[in-house]
């Protein structure tokens, strides 16, 4: 599924989300801003992952006290385990988004899972700094909300819960106010969030058939479409669907006058493509380019 | 889904491709580049998998070199192919070397040495003006507490949590005070207590640093509040005749404590600051600027509460005597001062 899905990302995903990296050999990179339901998923996998191993390491230690309790009444033992279970709460709080965010992937689990990473937004390093900084801040949007609320609604309720709600709504919802979804975190470190799928390469569609062709098409028939119209067509002949590859060559068809013999649909575009990019690349070269039918 | 399948089992078959037999010369500028490209692809892979002892010597010498080239095949391809397939797959391919060839390459170790050589009192020093400031917020802190306690002595409460108050409430003899500042000879608990005091201590210290986001104005107040409670405790003490103990009680761990509580303080009206001024930078660059500097200021800050917890739970209830205390709270303060502002090995704080 991921091949087919890749394509089709490229040209579905909205065109107000791209951005471009400039590396500094000077090279242009497309990428694309993670949206904001993406991320959202991305966190509820990792509070799920972080919040089951705390859970873990929380009953297994107090299990242990328990017993360390039961056989030696207040030793050090349990004093140590006490200490242990308050600075582990205080790592896990930390540590879990900063270890991962400062590896090679730049993700947490959730993020890995989703296709998505932390990148610098000056298209620079991705700094240490910056990975502790957005890290930091995320304990103001998420945590301490929490923490204030079931503080508030176990004690005096009313306006201190409603106080943490809209707290935390400001923070949870200020990525949809600007154009490249930073949550206040991504704000101060000078980071955001860009998708990062791996993409397959896939054999050139011109290569499939090379040997057999059997139509062939004219420079008049050629001059119709341009390279929009040929991406697309790659697209389709990749996903392979009977019947759009009829309904395809049936437009073609009709539209530069020489029509695909019924059940021979596939061969009949696969042609059409192969010689359409021939004559475009061709015309690259002398600095011609062709963007869509219309031009 | 055919499609799928066909084109993985033409992977895995590995037919060499004519290369000559390919009629178009986007084809053939790609055939004779491919398998450069799906090198480079198994290097990136292994490197995003952090499994660098998979890798030869020799893969990570032409990691660079395959970067290169891929990214010079991109930048040729956009102007003489049409292959959709093989200009995605590119673009992919060098977003992800680039990662990883200018992703974080200092390890998390690497970076906190440069932060301990340097980079850590360098930051501190870069936020100067906002230390000043929050050190005159502190000190108008401390006073109001004073001074509002000192009028009506019902103000103690609201200032003074609870929990930290016991006994220690306005009309308590002298004896209960002083007792109260008395050491321990028994150690049990004591690290359950320094441990508990450091989280709150830090996620508190946190807090301030997070809160300059809002132009720096929640961090101030945060220390005003926790300063105020200070003054209406020093008046208390200073009442009973207690001042220079209490100072010496509070000064152990204190000068520690309150040093990094002005820094992370400094942090959040330095973040504050820069977005509300920010100069000949955008207002973005500026945040990212001062959150960075900030940003290694605040792991300073979690260290310092470390010690300050340690020489709070421990050292305050084994030493109980005022000049020992003083020395101690006193060579502490003198240790940070000098480290922060004597301290200047390297400028790698500043360029990293």
């Amino acid at each position: 599924m991921r091949n087919a899905n890749s394509y089709a990302m490229i040209d579905t995903s909205s065109q107000k989300m791209r951005r471009v990296i400039t590396t500094p050999e000077g090279i242009t990179l497309p990428a694309t801003i993670a949206s904001f339901g993406t991320r959202v998923a991305a966190l509820i996998v990792d509070l799920v992952i972080f919040g089951t191993v705390t859970l873990v390491v929380v009953i297994s230690l107090i299990l242990l006290a328990i017993n360390v309790f039961k056989t030696a009444d207040n030793g050090p033992l349990a004093e140590v385990l006490v200490v242990l279970l308050l600075l582990s709460l205080f790592a896990a709080r930390y540590g879990y988004f900063l270890f991962f965010e400062l590896g090679p992937r730049g993700a947490t689990p959730g993020k890995r899972l989703l296709g998505i990473r932390v990148a610098s937004r000056d298209g620079g390093r991705l700094r240490v700094e910056s990975v502790i900084a957005r890290n930091l801040m995320r304990d103001v949007e998420l945590f301490l909300p929490w923490q204030f609320f079931s503080i508030a609604s176990a004690g005096e309720g009313g306006i201190f819960a409603g106080a943490a709600t809209v707290w935390f709504l400001i923070f949870a919802l200020f990525p949809l106010f600007n154009k490249d979804r930073m949550r206040a975190g991504d704000l101060i470190a000078g980071t955001w969030v860009i998708e990062t799928r791996a993409t397959k390469l896939s054999t050139a569609m011109s290569l499939e058939n090379t040997a057999t062709e059997n139509y062939h098409f004219g420079s008049a028939e050629l001059a119709v479409y341009g390279e929009f119209e040929l991406k697309t067509l790659e697209r389709i002949l990749r996903e392979d669907n009977a019947e759009t590859l009829e309904t395809v060559a049936a437009t073609i068809g009709t539209k530069i006058g020489l029509s695909s013999p019924p059940g021979d649909e596939r061969q009949y575009l696969q042609d059409f493509y192969a010689q359409l990019r021939a004559r475009l690349e061709s015309d690259m070269h002398f600095g011609k380019r062709k963007k869509d039918k219309f031009s | 889904m055919k499609a799928i399948t066909r084109f993985f089992r033409r992977k895995e078959v590995e037919t060499p491709v004519d290369i000559a037999a390919a009629a178009l010369r986007s084809d053939r500028f790609r055939l004779e580049r491919e398998t450069d490209w799906l090198r480079l692809e198994k290097i990136v892979t292994e490197l995003e998998k952090n499994r660098t002892r998979k890798l030869s010597d020799d893969d990570i010498l032409d990691l660079p070199v395959l970067y290169r080239s891929a990214a010079s095949s991109l930048a040729v391809a956009r102007e003489t192919s049409l292959d959709a397939a093989a200009l995605a797959y590119l673009e992919t391919l060098v977003r992800r070397a680039w990662f990883q060839i200018y992703g974080p390459r200092s390890s998390l170790w690497t970076w906190f040495r440069q932060f301990l050589g340097g980079g850590w009192s360098a930051a501190v020093r870069s936020l100067w003006l906002d230390i000043c400031i929050a050190l005159a917020v502190m000190v108008a802190g401390t006073l109001v507490g004073w001074l509002l306690v000192a009028k009506d002595s019902e103000w103690y409460a609201a200032l003074v949590p609870g929990s930290l108050a016991d006994t220690r409430q306005p009309g308590a003899g002298k004896a209960i005070l002083e007792k109260s500042l008395q050491g321990t000879e028994n150690t049990h608990g004591l690290s359950v207590f320094a441990s508990y005091l450091f989280s709150n201590n830090a996620t508190v210290c946190i807090l301030a640093f997070a809160l300059g986001f809002a132009f720096g104005i929640p961090s101030l107040l945060l220390l005003v509040y926790n300063l105020a409670g200070l003054g209406a405790m020093l008046w208390l003490f200073h009442d009973a005749g207690l001042t220079t103990d209490f100072i010496a009680w509070l000064s152990i761990h204190g000068t520690t404590e309150l040093f990094a509580i002005l820094l992370s303080g400094a942090a959040g009206l330095h973040i504050g600051r820069s977005m509300a001024l920010p100069g000949e930078a955008s207002i973005m660059a500026a945040a990212a600027q001062s959150g960075r500097r900030a940003a290694q200021v605040m792991v300073g800050v979690v260290l310092m509460l470390m010690i300050a917890a340690l020489l709070e739970g421990y050292g305050r209830q084994l030493v109980s005597s005022t000049p020992g205390r003083f020395a101690i709270g006193g060579s502490m303060l003198l240790f940070w001062l000098l480290y922060f502002f004597a301290f200047r090995r390297s400028s790698v704080g500043e360029s990293a």
